[in-house]
This record gives C-alpha cells, sequence and structure tokens, in this order.
C-alpha cells in the first residue's frame, strides 16, 4: 500500500473528527427555533396575511371601496365576490357572484357577461366575501384598486377546523375591528 | 385467490410497458421507486430493474403533479398568469417571475428602470443562493446524514426574513410586474443583505468541514455518475449538471440579460462531470451569488422601481418572443405566441429539470441503487416543474 | 413466605428467573429513556428543543409513543408468510435478554456467573441476523427483502472484527469471563484496556456500530433508499420491539466494550454498578454523536471498510498480543 493511499486515509479519519467537532459545537449552543406559542416571530410585520377592508377617512364603519369591480376582474383565482345596490335598488342587487369572470373584454365560455357599472353614481357596499382557499395572495387586487381600499392584513395565525372558515366576509370583519373594545375576527 | 389479487395489482399501464424487454435471466426484481418516496423530490417514480443491488434499467415515470399550467396560461390574461410562475419551481421562483416578465416586456417593447433591473438582480440572486442551500440539506438527507439539512435551513430563514419584507412572501413570490418590480426596497432591507452577506461568508468554512470534506460524502459522491459533456448535449442539459462536466454555459454570460453584462462573475465548472463535482459548482455558485449580490448593492441606483408609461390594460402585439434565463438548476425558458388577444395564444415553459431528467436512465445503468440515488440528488430535480 | 422466596434464589434457576425478570425491567426502561435521549441529543445538536411537550421538557414523551405503539393495529401484509412474519420481533428481542445475563454491573450484581460471558454473548447476538432474515422474507415487499439481504451481509462481515478484538483482550486477561476481564482492570485509569489496546477498542466499536444497524451503517434501515428497509410492513407493536431490540442490542454493545476496555464498575471514588452505567452510557451518546453527523456510507464501501481494514488490523493486533503474551510469560 502507497504511502499517498495511507495519507488520503489519515486525512479522511481527521475529516470525520472535524465533522464531530463541528456538530459538538453546535450540540452546546443554544436553540435557533422560536419556541410558538411561549414565543413569537417578531417580523410579521410585512407578512401577507388575507386581504382586508380598508376604512374611509373619519369614518370606521364605512370601507373606501367605490366598488369598481377592479379586484373582482383582475384576481386570477376569482377569490373576491361582492354585492352592491345603488340607492333605490333592492339590498345586492349588483353582485359579481355567479360565472367565471376572466376577463373584461371576451366573454369566457363559463361566464353570463357581467359589464361593471357606470362611473359617478352613489353605490353602496352590502357584502365583501373572499374565499381564501383560493387565494394565492399575490397582490394584484391591492395594486389593482384606484382607492387604496384593500391592504394586506396580519392575520398570520388563521386557523380553521373547516372549509366554511375560510370564506371571509370581509366587511364584518372591518365592522368588528371598527368598534372599540371589540377584539377583531382572527389575530393580527 | 391470492394469485387473482396478484394480477389485478400489477395491470399498471407503465409497469406493462416495461415489462416485455425484462431480460432473459429473468432472476431480477422489479421494483418502483416512488411516487411516494423520500429522496425523489417530489412525486417522481421511477421504474428499475435490479440484479441484485445493480440496476439493469431505470426509467422516470412523470406527470403525477401535472397541472397544466400551460393551459392556464391560455386561459389567463397576462397580468392573472403572474401568480402561477411562483408555483412552478417555488424553490428559485423569482427566475421564473423573471423569465414570463422578461418575456412579455420584450414583446412589448416596455423599459425597465435602472433601479428595478438591480433589485431584480439582487432578489435573484437571494433567491438563488436559497435554492442552493436547500439542494445541499435534501441532497445530504438523502444520503442520510440528517443534521446539516437544518443548518441550511438556519441559514434560509435569514434570507426568507429578508425577502418577506420587500415582497410579501416567503417562498412562492409573486414579486416582478411588467416593467420593474412591484414593491422598492429600502434601506433596512440594503443594510440586512450586507448582514447575511458577511454572515453566509463566515458559515461557508462550516459546510466545508462537516460535509463537503467528510470521507464517507466523498466516497459516495466521487467518481459515481460521470457525465460527459457530449452526452449532457446531447439531452439538452443545462446549469450545474451541464457545468458540472466541464462546459461553461452559463445564460447570463452567453445570452445577458438585464444588466448581467455589467457585474464580475465567474462561472464555475467541473472537470470528470461526476456527481462530485456538481456538487462542488453548486457550492462554488453560492460563492459568487455573493460576489453578484455584493457589486448589485454597491451599484443600485435611486430611481423609479416600476417604469412610469405602462399601458393600461396589457395587450401586447401580434408574434411570437422567446426569453431565458438562468435559473437554479439550468436554463429556464418562456416561449409566448401572441395573437393581439388579452390572453396569451400559447405559452410554453422550457424547465430545466425536464432535459436534466431524461439522463438519468442512461446514466442510473448499471450503477448500485444507492448511487442511483446519489445521482438523482445531483441532478437537483424539483418535480413540479418537470411536470409544470 | 420470605423463607420461601430466599429459598428459592438460592437456588441457581430461581437466581436465574429473577435476573431474566430485573434484565427484562432494565430493557424497558432503558428503551423508553434512550429512546428520549436520541431526540433530545437530535434536536440539541440540530439548534432545536426535541421533545418539549408531552410533561415537562418532554420527560413522558416516551410513554406517549409506547401508547400510540400499542394502541396500533397488528398487520400482516397480503401474501405475508405469517408465522415467519409474526416469528421475527420474537426472534429479535428474545436472544437480547440472554444476552445481558452475564455482564457484570458490579461484582456483585452479575445475572449469571458464568466464566464463557463473552461467548454467550456472541453467539447470542448472531441470532439478530436470523430474525432480519425473518423480516424480510416473510414481509413480501421487495423492499423489505433488499434490507434483509444488506442486513445480513453486513451482520456475517462484521462479526469477524467484533471477534478479533475481543479475543485480543481474552488473550490479554486470559478468561472468557466479563466479570474477571472487569476485576482485572480495578487498579485506577492506568489499568483499564482502553490505554493497553487501543487498536483493539476502535475496532471494537466500529463493528459494534455495524453489527447494531446504527449510522453510518445504517443501510438495512436506509430510510431515503428503502423507505424502512426490513421493518417496512411492521407496524404498532411489532416495530416497538425490532426498536426496543436494537436499542437493547445497543446497550449490550456498549456494557461489553466498558467491561472489556475501559474498567467496568472502576471509577476514581466509590467503585461499583453507577459508574459502569456511566461509561455505558457516555459511548451511547458517542454512538449517537455519530449518528447524527455522518452520511451514510455505501454497502460496498462498508465491506471494504471491513475486509480490507478492520479484520487486517484486528489480525495484526491479535497476532501481537498473542506474541507479546506469550514473551511476557
Amino acid at each position: 500500500m502507497s504511502m499517498k493511499r495511507l495519507f488520503q486515509t489519515i486525512k479522511g479519519l481527521w475529516s470525520l473528527l472535524v465533522g464531530l467537532k463541528v456538530t459538538g459545537g453546535e450540540l452546546i449552543k443554544p436553540w435557533l427555533t422560536v419556541h410558538y406559542p411561549r414565543q413569537e416571530v417578531e417580523n410579521l410585520s410585512s407578512y401577507r396575511g388575507h386581504i382586508e377592508l380598508v376604512p374611509a377617512v373619519g369614518d370606521p364603519l364605512t370601507p373606501r371601496c367605490i366598488m369598481c369591480w377592479k379586484c373582482v376582474e383582475i384576481c386570477p383565482s376569482r377569490c373576491i365576490s361582492l354585492r352592491m345596490h345603488t340607492p333605490g335598488e333592492a339590498a345586492g342587487a349588483g353582485s359579481t357572484d355567479g360565472g367565471l369572470f376572466l376577463a373584461p373584454d371576451v366573454k369566457s365560455p363559463y361566464s353570463t357577461h357581467l359589464s361593471p357599472p357606470p362611473d359617478k353614481i352613489e353605490r353602496i357596499l352590502d357584502s365583501y366575501h373572499l374565499n381564501y382557499s383560493l387565494c394565492s395572495l399575490c397582490g394584484l387586487c391591492v395594486q389593482s384598486c384606484p382607492a387604496d381600499a384593500i391592504r394586506f392584513s396580519r392575520n398570520a395565525y388563521l386557523v380553521g377546523t373547516s372549509r366554511q372558515s375560510f370564506e371571509l366576509d370581509l366587511l364584518a370583519r372591518l365592522r368588528n375591528q371598527a368598534t372599540p373594545g371589540q377584539p377583531p375576527a382572527g389575530r393580527s | 385467490m391470492a394469485q387473482d389479487v396478484n394480477s389485478r395489482l400489477t395491470g399498471d399501464y407503465y409497469t406493462a410497458q416495461f415489462g416485455p424487454s425484462l431480460s432473459e435471466e429473468g432472476d431480477t426484481l422489479v421494483l418502483n421507486v416512488g411516487p411516494q418516496h423520500p429522496a425523489t423530490h417530489g412525486v417522481l417514480r421511477v421504474i428499475v430493474e435490479l440484479d441484485g443491488e445493480y440496476i439493469r434499467r431505470a426509467e422516470p415515470v412523470l406527470g403525477y403533479i401535472h397541472r397544466m399550467h400551460e393551459k392556464m396560461g391560455e386561459v389567463k390574461t397576462y397580468v392573472q398568469y403572474l401568480p402561477n410562475m411562483g408555483r412552478v419551481d417555488y424553490l428559485h421562483a423569482l427566475a421564473w417571475n423573471w423569465a414570463y416578465v422578461g418575456a412579455v416586456e420584450k414583446l412589448m417593447g416596455i423599459e425597465v428602470p435602472a433601479r428595478a433591473e438591480y433589485i431584480r438582480v439582487i432578489t435573484c440572486e437571494l433567491n438563488r443562493i436559497n435554492s442552493h442551500l436547500l439542494w445541499w440539506g435534501a441532497y445530504l438527507l438523502d444520503l442520510g446524514a440528517f443534521t446539516p439539512i437544518l443548518y441550511a435551513f438556519a441559514d434560509r430563514e435569514h434570507i426568507m426574513d429578508i425577502l418577506q419584507m420587500v415582497t410579501g412572501s416567503r417562498l412562492t413570490y409573486c414579486y416582478y410586474r411588467f416593467g420593474g418590480v412591484s414593491a422598492d426596497v429600502n434601506d433596512e432591507f440594503i443594510r440586512r443583505t450586507r448582514e447575511f452577506v458577511a454572515d453566509f461568508k463566515k458559515r461557508l468554512p462550516m459546510y466545508r468541514a462537516l460535509v463537503t470534506d467528510n470521507i464517507i460524502l466523498r466516497g459516495r459522491c466521487e467518481d459515481i455518475g460521470v457525465l460527459t459533456p457530449e452526452m449532457a448535449r446531447r439531452y439538452g442539459a443545462t446549469g450545474p449538471v451541464l457545468r458540472g462536466s466541464g462546459v461553461a454555459y452559463d445564460v447570463r454570460r452567453a445570452e445577458p440579460y438585464s444588466v448581467y453584462d455589467r457585474l464580475d462573475f465567474d462561472i464555475p465548472t467541473g472537470q470528470k462531470g461526476d456527481v462530485m463535482d456538481r456538487y462542488e459548482v453548486r457550492m462554488a455558485e453560492l460563492d459568487q451569488c455573493l460576489r453578484i449580490i455584493e457589486q448589485a448593492l454597491d451599484a443600485l441606483p435611486a430611481g423609479a422601481h416600476l417604469s412610469p408609461d405602462l399601458p393600461e390594460r396589457f395587450i401586447p402585439p401580434k408574434g411570437e418572443v422567446y426569453f431565458a434565463v438562468e435559473g437554479a438548476r439550468g436554463k429556464i425558458g418562456v416561449y409566448l405566441l401572441s395573437d393581439g388577444g388579452p390572453k396569451p395564444y400559447r405559452l410554453k415553459l422550457r424547465a430545466p429539470g425536464f432535459s436534466n431528467l431524461s439522463l438519468f436512465a442512461e446514466l442510473a445503468q448499471g450503477t448500485l441503487l444507492a448511487d442511483a440515488v446519489s445521482i438523482l440528488g445531483s441532478l437537483d430535480l424539483v418535480i413540479p416543474e418537470i411536470d409544470r | 413466605m420470605t423463607a420461601q422466596l430466599l429459598e428459592l434464589l438460592s437456588h441457581p434457576l430461581g437466581q436465574m428467573i429473577a435476573a431474566l425478570a430485573a434484565i427484562m425491567a432494565f430493557m424497558a426502561v432503558n428503551g423508553m429513556a434512550l429512546q428520549y435521549a436520541e431526540r433530545k441529543v437530535a434536536g440539541f445538536i440540530q439548534r432545536r428543543p426535541g421533545p418539549y411537550e408531552v410533561g415537562p421538557h418532554g420527560l413522558l414523551q416516551p410513554f406517549a409513543d409506547a401508547g400510540k405503539l400499542i394502541s396500533k393495529q397488528l398487520v400482516a401484509p397480503l401474501g405475508a408468510d405469517r408465522l415467519l412474519f409474526w416469528l421475527a420481533p420474537l426472534v429479535s428481542v428474545a436472544p437480547v435478554v440472554v444476552c445481558f445475563l452475564p455482564i457484570p454491573f458490579s461484582p456483585l450484581l452479575t445475572g449469571m456467573n458464568i466464566n464463557l460471558g463473552l461467548l454467550l454473548i456472541l453467539a447470542f447476538s448472531g441470532l439478530n441476523t436470523l430474525a432480519l432474515c425473518l423480516a424480510g422474507w416473510g414481509s413480501n415487499n421487495k423492499y423489505s427483502l433488499l434490507g434483509a439481504a444488506r442486513a445480513v451481509s453486513q451482520s456475517v462481515a462484521y462479526e469477524i472484527p467484533l471477534l478479533l478484538s475481543v479475543l485480543a483482550v481474552a488473550f490479554q486477561v486470559g478468561s472468557l469471563d466479563l466479570a474477571a476481564i472487569a476485576a482485572s482492570q480495578t487498579q485506577g485509569v492506568l489499568s483499564w484496556n482502553v490505554l493497553v489496546q487501543p487498536l483493539a477498542f476502535i475496532i471494537f466499536f466500529i463493528s459494534g456500530i455495524a453489527e447494531t444497524n446504527r449510522a453510518p451503517f445504517d443501510l438495512p434501515e436506509a430510510e431515503s433508499e428503502l423507505t424502512a428497509g426490513f421493518h417496512t410492513e411492521y407496524s404498532g407493536m411489532c416495530f416497538g420491539i425490532f426498536f426496543l431490540a436494537e436499542y437493547s442490542y445497543m446497550v449490550v454493545v456498549c456494557a461489553v466494550a466498558t467491561a472489556l476496555f475501559l474498567g467496568g464498575w472502576d471509577g476514581p471514588v466509590f467503585p461499583g454498578p453507577w459508574w459502569f452505567l456511566a461509561k455505558t452510557f457516555a459511548l451511547i451518546f458517542a454512538m449517537m454523536w455519530f449518528r447524527w453527523t455522518f452520511p451514510r456510507v455505501r454497502f460496498d464501501q462498508l465491506l471494504n471498510v471491513c475486509w480490507k481494514w478492520l479484520i487486517p488490523l484486528g489480525l495484526a493486533n491479535l497476532v501481537a498480543t498473542a506474541a507479546i503474551v506469550k514473551w511476557v510469560q
């Protein structure tokens, strides 16, 4: 057996001891994990939870939403649906429910053609639903809203035991957040 | 009764295809590795014919996670398709983001401001480090070392926190937009990235001491799965698989896009094309990524993060375009054919993993089963990218 | 009543039954304690807490695991050979109990005073190979078969260096009785055999790791290649029995190493079984440390290490020991 082979073997065995030293060193160092629920992570300020409605200035019970339907039409997964009415109509007369609505100018074979309402008339929001099971947190709705009426919440700890708990009623959430002393729906 | 059950159980289409060409001696074992298996990095099924421990024939079976991304490209508008790109290869999501927005920008002739270009470079390289770290940890997990993956994940947490600050997501980013990026970076981001680069440089020697120099790992990796450059070219392999065989092809040098022609970095290559060379190429790429990030941070100009003159609706003119970027796994390509409407007519995604996997059947012939697992890990496959 | 009990205990058969009962209790407690220790050591090496929720600092985790294993359904796969399938765990765990008998925890606390203690241990630990064969064949599963085939070659190969290193110590001391070997090292640390025969200690420890299928030699249960190797198809308490047998073999190997090389019950102050246990558990900790540091060795490399390195070194060591012993006489 050559000297080179012997030297390589000794170098190899030495590498094993070096490896043991590394893990031995790590053994006596403190934990790196955040021990939930005794501790919580601190970097949630930039974390995207589901979207929520932004209250109007001076009136925390009313959303800023102008019901232009831009968020509805841009969402790739068709998560958002809203109901609205103009004064004089029945509640929920205008709605985006029903049908797959993929592009404003093109009829898809699965949708009934829904046209967004014309501008400059008063509209009242009846409900604003988010189907969080479908949402991919892409942020296209937040960015396309012309009234800055949607933002990401910090609701990182949302848990549910059924599919229904992920169908979020964002208008109710806004009203909950506005009532003083009442904890908002979910933690954030 | 038992005979009936057994004949029912072996009626799978792929097993039937594999069956007729079994060797004549008849004492080989046909084994299904996967689709649920700890070592196949996703839902990959490999049918192997084993003669004792040696593999006579290996055949990958794909399609278990085909999610019809290309069909979705035809049904969604250009903007609505953006979140899809983060999900194709979730480990290097920003490179896929870049390939798609680059293709649309090329087709529509949109100019990207300089600041956005540099931000794209920094975030994409951070994502590349993330991807290589996860590959490293998962590869060692395949080989039986249970600890390095957790050390790698500790480092990944730092990068994910930095990227979360600016993109809001931790894994499947949807950050790039046509004409720039969706949010600007702030001083906190720059400070933390510089801090990370300094810390990570100190961490890399520990990886080398614990794993790369380890004699057991060298025994599992050296002279295994030797890939000649001709064979790599024949299958269209790209990325570290190709560079490990000595071919210095990197899309950032061969077909420079964005500001890569202004940045100074090396392209590490291997000599023999064995598993150890591919391993070393990826570890050397980590150093190069850090170098690129430092240069990009120094050169980051002030300005807009999104081009100010963008059209109201993204409807490209009629035409076709192909745009490629260098991902962690190889050359990522997006081919876009537009017919002037709001949705693409055809969107084809070129996944580097598909070409890399196709050489596995030939590479694994005659090797031990343990070696085949080692080779499969060294190809750095992400099956969702292969199946799309 | 007490007089009858004492009369029973003075009979050798009565003593053996009492010893076996004590050993089984020791094995059960050990199995649980070692499993907890393994998870905690793994956690700390990986910079995380390990089990924490069940009981303070996770101390009741082994009970929860035992309860889970007991409550699972015992299933035999379709087409499995029932007799072999159910026999395998029993054949795996029964010999271990016997292996504990000759181990000298202290001069008084030995299960059985037999002058062929080493031979007994080596013989009965060989039955583990048979258990692996039965498990692999009886499972009607190709993964299990592969795992069993690997395990058998590995076990059979590594018994030889184990034997050679043990024989060197036996030559030196002149007896196969573990108690006598341990007693010959009671004159302080410098009389411990590890200083006289360091090579034999290293060979014995490495062979012991390979015999008990621990990493880096854990190919028979290589999770990333063979799902779970020879115990893929076992669920519930059958798996629990294999598990228990593996940990008990670990304790046997480390206990024999302590008795042979590390001075047994000897210690700087108050020699006794607590020193024996401390040294045994130190060696077990070393085994765990190895498991969480090194990747797995490939199969032919494993056999290479055995045939090309350990056996020649073991033989050389044996011949040198024999020569020196002869020369000293």
